[in-house]
């Protein structure tokens, strides 16, 4: 495991090294290495079950890994001795299930951890959860129940709930897949929005798209492995490994 | 319930059959049913045993109605004890149940043991059981500070009456924390909350609303279960109406007057619980 | 086997934990007659209560109206009154209304003893919820199934015997161990009209030998045990016969 180092902004901001995970007898990640750069978008794409998921969650320590490194802004995610709420203040995540906590109003879930973990002023907090609702473009539901909006709107919500934390990198797992497709657009608005405020985000997603649009650097992953990778002119035009160009023409 | 396919293999009668399976063993005992019609069959029994009653009295005698209003105070003294006996065993039970409960799902191995072998064993104890031990092994009073404190019978009634309560109180919380999905769980790891905030200020106030159905379930079980007491000892309204039918020289024919008139006290108090309870299941199952 | 018992009664002397069952042939004959008392009981009132079920749910199904609102009124009367009450009904209210006939003393000794009481009223008590337990089990199974085994050349008795009551067994199951295991703690009660169950017997040991504390937590420990081993028992049959799809 690679020591902590002090962290300045030409160096990547999420360096990922040689990661391998298993899951009990099954081999999830198989040295996967990836660097991202302060502001960079970076789409992860690939076949399910390719580990595209398990990365996005080793990267905030939700799920530890079994060897190499993980650093993000040169703090070594996976040192037993690291107090993991530190870096989940720097790292948001939005999740496929929104995972909304439904007892709460849209505010509230906004508001909850900047009061209950960063334990800032109430009134201030308030003051950036309703800036960060109207960002997000659900000014006028702050007040609505998760179970009273719909699924984009829910999401959005999510990404408002992360973004009061103020994170550093914000990462996307497959936020789009549960949605019908009318409401794909309106978060993947929201995502494009963030991104070109400078947010440096990492996106697990099928909306290829999208990611040709916005992408700094596209990955594609298959069984554990970084098969190819590349910004998205090429990626997509000229794609050099016979099981990306597979994936792509499926589903293209 | 999709079944996966269009014709049935077996009808819904099986699935409401589980459906009561699992509510049962959710509060450990079997779950009574009260519908107004038992109320007004109760009252025509309380009628008509005291006709055949009255009719059996000479005319010099009192009448099975004086009879009835001139204990009624006493008894009612009874009953209250006995709905004292059920809040207070109720409220002890449920505090020290949701903590077993909570404990039962710690990180650290031994308190999930130690918890769930408590819950477990108080479980399965029999309640007049229990209601013994604590009867028989509580000291008749404590010392606290200085302070001696008198432990009355009744008061050991309820402690032991708790102790069940505090098992299914476990049960029932521990299987509403299991049944949150994981991804609040995530979500709120992700969002820097620490275990505990995660489960007092996210989980526990979504369990709440599942638990309560289940919850006053189990006070209507318990209510009625406060005549146990009576095998015990403690002076509750099943040994009063004893008394009283010796005092009134042992008469069989004032047998069923008086329990039936127990019984419908016992009915009035059950039954507006029983039918928040239903409402209450309606309403958060069409939420969920 | 002596030796054993005989260390108990050391245990007593050096450090006053009397454990009298086991060093008293005594008190050892009591205590195990009160258990088998209490599976003995549990295991009459099992039988008639399964008794009363059948025939309650068919009683249930019958063209007759009266039938068939007798029968409801028995089980809501049994579900939702206290099991003690019941039981001191039928001991005291039945009893007394009952004859009493001589018996070899030439004492007048009430027909029913009171054993026949407590099965007759736990009976009762289990069979209301039979009943009901019977009843869904029957509706759970369409008609069609039985239509397609007698198609397929089985006559309507084998159809029953062989597809129909396998089938609603079951569905059954759960709900009757719930039954069982209810019934098994509602034993206890029997304590109430002097039966000689473990409780009973257990009472009856303390107030002599004045070993309260020692006899309480053998009590507790014998009946957990018991019960847990029901459970544990019935769990294992469910999860071997259970119907995928359906069930707790």
């Amino acid at each position: 495991m690679t020591a902590s180092q002090p962290w300045t902004p030409d160096q990547p901001i999420v360096r990922i090294a040689d990661v391998y995970k298993s899951f009990g007898a099954v081999e999830v990640l198989k040295g996967v290495s990836l660097n991202v750069m302060k502001g960079e978008v970076i789409c992860i794409i690939g076949p399910s079950g390719s580990g595209k998921s398990t990365l996005l969650r080793c990267i905030n320590a939700l799920v530890p890994i079994d060897r190499g490194s993980i650093q993000v802004e040169g703090q070594e995610t996976h040192d037993p001795k690291l107090n993991k709420l530190e870096l989940r203040k720097k790292v948001g995540m939005v999740f496929q299930q929104y995972n909304l906590f439904p007892h709460k109003t849209a505010l509230q879930n906004v508001m909850m951890a900047p009061v209950t973990v960063l334990k800032q002023n109430k009134a201030e907090v308030e003051v950036r959860a309703r800036a960060l609702m109207k960002k997000v473009r659900l000014e006028g539901k702050e007040h609505s129940y998760p179970g009273e909006l719909s699924g984009g709107q829910q999401q959005r919500v999510a990404i408002a709930r992360s973004l009061a934390m103020n994170p550093d990198v914000m990462l996307f797992d497959e936020v789009t897949a549960a949605l019908d497709p009318e409401t794909v657009k309106e978060v993947l608005v929201t995502i494009r929005d963030l991104a070109e405020e400078g947010m440096t985000c990492l996106l697990v997603t099928h909306e290829m798209g999208f990611a040709r649009e916005l992408a700094d650097h596209m990955y594609f992953t298959d069984r554990g492995v970084i098969v190819e990778h590349g910004p998205p002119k090429e990626f997509f035009a000229n794609p050099r490994d016979p099981r990306t160009q597979e994936f792509l023409s499926q589903i293209l | 319930m999709s079944r996966g396919t269009d014709l049935p293999v077996l009808l819904p009668a099986a699935d409401r059959l589980a459906e009561r399976v699992r509510r049962e063993r959710e509060v450990g005992a079997p779950i009574p049913q009260l519908r107004a019609r038992h109320g007004v069959w109760l009252a025509g029994i309380l009628v008509f045993a005291a006709g055949v009653a009255e009719a059996q009295t000479g005319a010099a005698a009192e009448s099975i109605l004086t009879i009835l209003l001139k204990w009624t105070p006493l008894l009612f003294q009874g009953f209250i004890f006995n709905l004292a006996i059920s809040f207070l065993a109720m409220a002890g039970g449920t505090v020290v149940g949701a903590l077993l409960g909570i404990w039962q799902i710690s990180l650290l191995p031994p308190v999930r043991a130690g918890s769930w072998l408590i819950t477990q064993f108080f479980r399965n104890a029999p309640w007049l059981v229990l209601l013994f031990f604590c009867m028989f092994l509580l000291p008749f009073q404590i010392k606290v500070f200085g302070l001696v404190i008198p432990l009355p019978d009744w008061v050991k009634a309820t402690f032991g009456l708790a102790l069940p309560v505090m098992a299914n109180v476990s049960e029932l919380v521990r299987g509403a924390i299991q049944s949150i999905p994981s991804g609040q769980w995530e979500s709120a790891e992700s969002l820097a909350f620490n275990r505990r905030q995660t489960l007092w200020m996210i989980i526990l106030p979504q369990c709440v609303k599942r638990m309560l159905p289940p919850w006053m379930n189990l006070y209507a079980i318990l209510t009625m279960a406060t005549v146990l007491a009576s095998v015990v000892g403690v002076s509750e309204v099943m040994t009063l109406t004893g008394r009283v039918l010796s005092a009134e020289g042992g008469r069989t024919d004032l047998l069923v007057p008086f329990y039936s008139y127990i019984l419908l006290w016992f009915f009035l108090y059950c039954y507006p619980i029983a039918r928040l309870t239903v409402r209450l299941e309606r309403r958060f199952a069409v939420k969920s | 086997m002596e030796a054993f018992f005989a260390w108990f009664q050391w245990l007593y002397d050096e450090t006053g934990v009397n454990l009298t069952y086991f060093y008293d042939s005594f008190d050892r004959a009591r205590m195990i007659g009160g258990f088998f008392m209490t599976i003995w009981l549990s295991l009459v009132c099992l039988f008639f209560s399964t008794i009363i079920g059948v025939v309650g749910a068919w009683l249930q199904g019958s063209r007759f109206v009266w039938t068939r609102r007798i029968v409801q009124g028995y089980i809501q009367l049994f579900r939702n009154t206290p099991p003690l009450v019941q039981m001191y009904f039928f001991f005291f209210a039945l009893g007394n209304l009952l004859p009493r006939v001589k018996n070899e003393y030439g004492y007048l000794e009430p027909l029913f003893d009171n054993f026949t009481w407590a099965a007759v009223s736990l009976s009762f008590f289990a069979g209301a919820f039979n009943v009901e337990i019977f009843r869904s089990g029957i509706e759970a199974v369409p008609e069609s199934t039985r239509e397609a085994a007698e198609a397929l050349g089985y006559n309507r008795m084998q159809a029953y015997l062989y597809i129909v009551l396998p089938l609603a067994f079951r569905v059954c199951l759960p709900a009757l161990n719930n039954n069982l295991v209810n019934l098994v703690k509602t034993t206890t009660l029997a304590y109430a009209i002097a039966v000689p169950e473990l409780l009973y017997v257990s009472n009856q040991i303390w107030s002599d030998s004045v070993n309260v504390p020692e006899m309480m937590v053998t009590l507790l420990i014998l009946y957990v045990a018991l019960v847990g081993l029901l459970v544990w028992g019935m769990h294992r049959w469910e999860r071997a016969i259970r119907v995928p799809g359906y069930g707790t």
